[in-house]
């Protein structure tokens, strides 16, 4: 189980409201490589895993996200205080304001709402780390992309800090795949799923008995 | 039901209470009588789960005392049935 700490990752204390900014940034809370996303991933696809220090890098990564979560989430919030009707109007925020006011739900930058449809759980361990690592690249992409519109500091130290976390879960997943392959039957030379398959995950003869045909 | 057993089995009686207490807490801050409870149990929790991640495994990372090696990483997950 989980118990929460009043406090966030990395501190967010921004002092001026930038709504087209946050219409941006809310996509890593909601959006299709958002932090919603990736932790509900991970979350999930640790049942499939047989290596308990693999299961434990999903665990404590599926866990750091929702500190993620909580940051970006905390971010669109302090950019959408103390906005004016006038800025509402002006910033293109309206279509998000006449749904939620500036109260903070899962969606993309588009105003496509989250869906589970946006991420995997195969079933398939080495499936599966191969996709979380498309993952942290595509969601360092898109931070680096929100970068690019930033001008604030006090935006931008928390989104460069979030970025840098997505190079280094990149890496710990690369480094969790190998310890997977690794772990494989020799027979298993293409890495069929060794938490589900038998004979090594050998399915090159189109059966998964042990016929030898 | 083994020592290591019955020790996890008391520990989510305590933190069920501690949950409860919470909630109640939340929406009844001025309650004295409920404060006394939670900071009894609160002590006893913490003293509980420091013996059983001592004796067995680490229940948090908040309880990990690395020795020779990474205990958090080979621990029994709770989803595999057996880790009581």
């Amino acid at each position: 189980m989980w118990s929460y700490e009043k406090r966030l990752e990395f501190p967010v204390n921004i002092k001026e409201p930038n709504a087209m900014l946050a219409q941006a940034i809310i996509s890593q809370y909601g959006g299709p490589d958002g932090e919603m996303g990736a932790s509900m991933r991970y979350l999930s696809q640790r049942y499939a895993m047989p290596y308990r220090e693999v299961a434990g890098v999903l665990t404590d990564i599926g866990t750091e996200e929702l500190a993620h979560l909580e940051m970006v989430a905390t971010i669109v919030h302090q950019l959408t205080r103390n906005l004016s009707m006038d800025e509402i109007e002006n910033s293109g925020f309206a279509n998000y304001y006449v749904d939620h006011t500036v109260g903070i739900w899962p969606q993309a930058a588009s105003g496509f709402p989250f869906t589970a449809a946006q991420f995997q759980s195969t079933g398939d361990i080495i499936t599966d780390l191969m996709e979380d690592m498309a993952a942290e690249q595509k969601a360092r992409t898109t931070y680096d992309n929100i970068l690019r519109l930033v001008k604030d500091p006090d935006v931008c130290e928390p989104i460069k800090f979030l970025r840098m976390r997505e190079v280094v879960h990149f890496q710990r997943f690369g480094e969790a795949l190998r310890i997977v392959q690794d772990r494989l039957n020799s027979k298993n030379f293409y890495a069929f799923n060794p938490g589900f398959d038998t004979n090594g995950g050998d399915l090159s003869d189109g059966c998964d008995c042990n016929c030898n045909n | 039901m083994s020592n290591q057993e019955q020790l996890l089995h008391d520990i989510g009686i305590v933190n069920f209470v501690l949950t409860e207490l919470t909630l109640y807490l939340d929406t009844h801050p001025h309650d004295r009588n409920a404060m006394e409870y939670f900071n009894h149990y609160n002590r006893m929790r913490n003293q509980m789960e420091r013996e059983f991640s001592q004796k067995y495994y680490p229940l948090s990372l908040r309880l990990v005392e690395c020795g020779s090696e990474w205990s958090w990483g080979s621990a029994p997950l709770p989803w595999e049935g057996e880790c009581v």
